[in-house]
């Protein structure tokens, strides 16, 4: 009664048979995956402090997709003691909560930046972002000088409002407000306190050193500085971070 | 369609039994070594399943999770360390670097901390970098190369606005603030250039005496020796933190770069500061 498995010549004459077996194989695969985590309730732990990106870190955010920094840093410290050494508490699910797409990787041929925010100076950011070698002779990254442009951000409000299309808490006055905000926090003289009180630990600065002028530089160096620096690891119980 | 399995002649294999227009096919199998490396893959993920935890409710037969047993391995790697780790919270620098098992330890562990955490700005031998960040292996310091001063400037950084004990100073935007003319400026940068004997303009030096008597003088002292206890630095030796042509010169007396450090007291452990203390001291200028 097995003959037909054995003379696959049926499926192959027989094209609706052979898309739908295929279509059957293919979805094994997925269900494997998909199906157990609808028996769960969430992955994401219980955390406080992680907020979305404000808008020039947002902005800071597409540079860093737009210029392939994830081709050579990821941000995902692994569970592992030489990583937790070196660049602080694992990753959390929680903390790429707001990514569209997450920036994990899988490769690093330069270090990892899930938790770079306020190791360096933003001083230091934006020269070593200028000329790597000036400051660490045996990196191998190209020089992103020309960041030092100015920043084209007349679409933010666009940018917010298509990340809370796809499940980003920004409100209606986060969006609204998405152009004001982002000026706020470029300029450290600015009254930053509705700013602030959007977004929780956020700082206002000249993140490229030049305050007169908003640059591609000040919202890549402003995002690079908030990363892996909203949750606060003295307050988290190992209960928080079940899965 | 034909099946029939036939031995081909030419080559002494079976054929696969298909035939298409006249053509048949020779039966080539997987490598047996390919075939068994497969078989036993499955039954390595079948054991797998079993044992670690592979699905929803299934924690395994090990009860082993990633993020429970990293806990235990850093505890024990703390516990290992704890001993010593508690006498250099406890002990001075001072105590550290004349204690020959503490120091040992202190240079190890400083070492690595400071490849992690320093060599981003100071480089990987301490050597600084063009563009404001100090080298550490020279005696020429601004803020102070003992023990204690290097503590301190490690616990609360330089001019960051995280730590409120942070180090700090500021010079004046002396040209982009109008205080000086360019004239003025120009002849000042000569005389700190005659300093560590290097003007060639014997009048601008005269004239740039007075500008810094009147401007300069105050922060960087008589003569241009510098004073730490304000992190100005000293002016009549070659060792410049931001360039030391008359140009590099004139645009900081023009527009000031104040160099920012972090403050990491709080980000790494005061045994871990304290090993940074004796390891930055020992790098070749502690005082």
């Amino acid at each position: 009664m097995f003959r037909w498995l054995r003379d696959h010549g049926v499926i192959e004459r027989n094209l609706v048979l052979m898309g739908v077996l295929t279509l059957i194989t293919v979805s094994i695969g997925g269900l494997v995956q998909i199906v157990p985590l609808f028996a769960v309730e969430t992955t994401i732990e219980r955390v406080a402090g992680v907020r979305p990106y404000t808008p020039l870190e947002q902005m800071g955010r597409d540079i860093y997709v737009r210029e392939g920094c994830y081709l050579c840093h990821s941000q995902m410290i692994r569970p592992f003691r030489d990583e937790l050494e070196r660049y602080g508490h694992y990753s959390l699910a929680a903390e790429s909560m707001y990514d569209h797409p997450f920036q994990w990787g899988s490769k690093r041929t330069g270090p990892d930046l899930a938790r770079v925010g306020g190791r360096y100076s933003d001083d230091w950011h934006a020269a070593h972002l200028r000329s790597p070698r000036a400051l660490v002779p045996a990196s191998v990254m190209p020089p992103y000088a020309f960041l030092d442009r100015p920043l084209d951000y007349s679409d933010i409000a666009e940018r917010l409002g298509a990340l809370r299309t796809v499940g980003v808490p920004y409100s209606e006055e986060m969006v609204a407000n998405a152009r004001a905000d982002l000026e706020a926090q470029a300029r450290p003289d600015a009254d930053g306190g509705a700013f602030q009180s959007r977004y929780a630990r956020a700082r206002q600065g000249a993140f490229d050193g030049d305050p007169g002028s908003i640059t591609e530089m000040d919202a890549l160096v402003a995002y690079l500085q908030m990363l892996g620096t909203l949750v606060d690891f003295r307050d988290v119980t190992p209960a928080q971070l079940r899965q | 369609m034909p099946t029939k399995i036939e031995k081909d002649g030419l080559t002494g294999r079976e054929t696969t039994g298909h035939e298409w227009d006249g053509l048949k096919e020779l039966n080539t199998p997987l490598p047996k070594w390919w075939l068994y490396s497969f078989y036993a893959c499955i039954a390595f993920a079948a054991v797998w399943v079993v044992i670690y935890p592979s699905w929803p409710g299934w924690n395994g037969t090990s009860g082993w999770i990633a993020r429970e047993a990293i806990v235990g391995e850093m505890a024990e790697a703390t516990a290992r360390n704890a001993p010593m780790m508690a006498r250099l919270r406890e002990a001075t620098p001072t105590q550290i670097a004349a204690d020959p098992q503490m120091r040992d330890f202190a240079l190890a562990g400083g070492r690595v901390a400071f490849a992690n955490n320093c060599a981003a700005c100071h480089g990987a031998g301490g050597q600084g970098a063009v563009g404001g960040y100090p080298a550490l292996v020279d005696d020429d310091w601004l803020w102070g190369g003992s023990l204690e001063a290097i503590q301190t400037t490690i616990r609360h950084g330089i001019r960051n606005a995280e730590d409120n004990e942070a180090r700090t100073s500021l010079m004046p935007r002396f040209g982009a603030d109008g205080m000086l003319t360019a004239a003025q400026i120009g002849d000042v940068a000569e005389y700190v250039l005659s300093l560590s004997g290097q003007s060639t303009d014997a009048a601008a030096v005269a004239r740039g005496e007075t500008v810094y008597a009147e401007n300069c003088v105050a922060c960087h002292a008589e003569r241009g020796v510098g004073n730490r206890e304000l992190g100005a630095p000293r002016l009549s030796d070659l060792v410049w933190l931001h360039g030391g042509t008359k140009r590099d010169i004139i645009a900081m007396v023009n527009n000031p770069r104040m160099g920012v450090m972090p403050a990491w007291q709080g980000r790494l452990d005061p045994a871990t500061i304290n090993m940074l203390t004796v390891y930055v001291h020992a790098l070749g200028g502690g005082e």
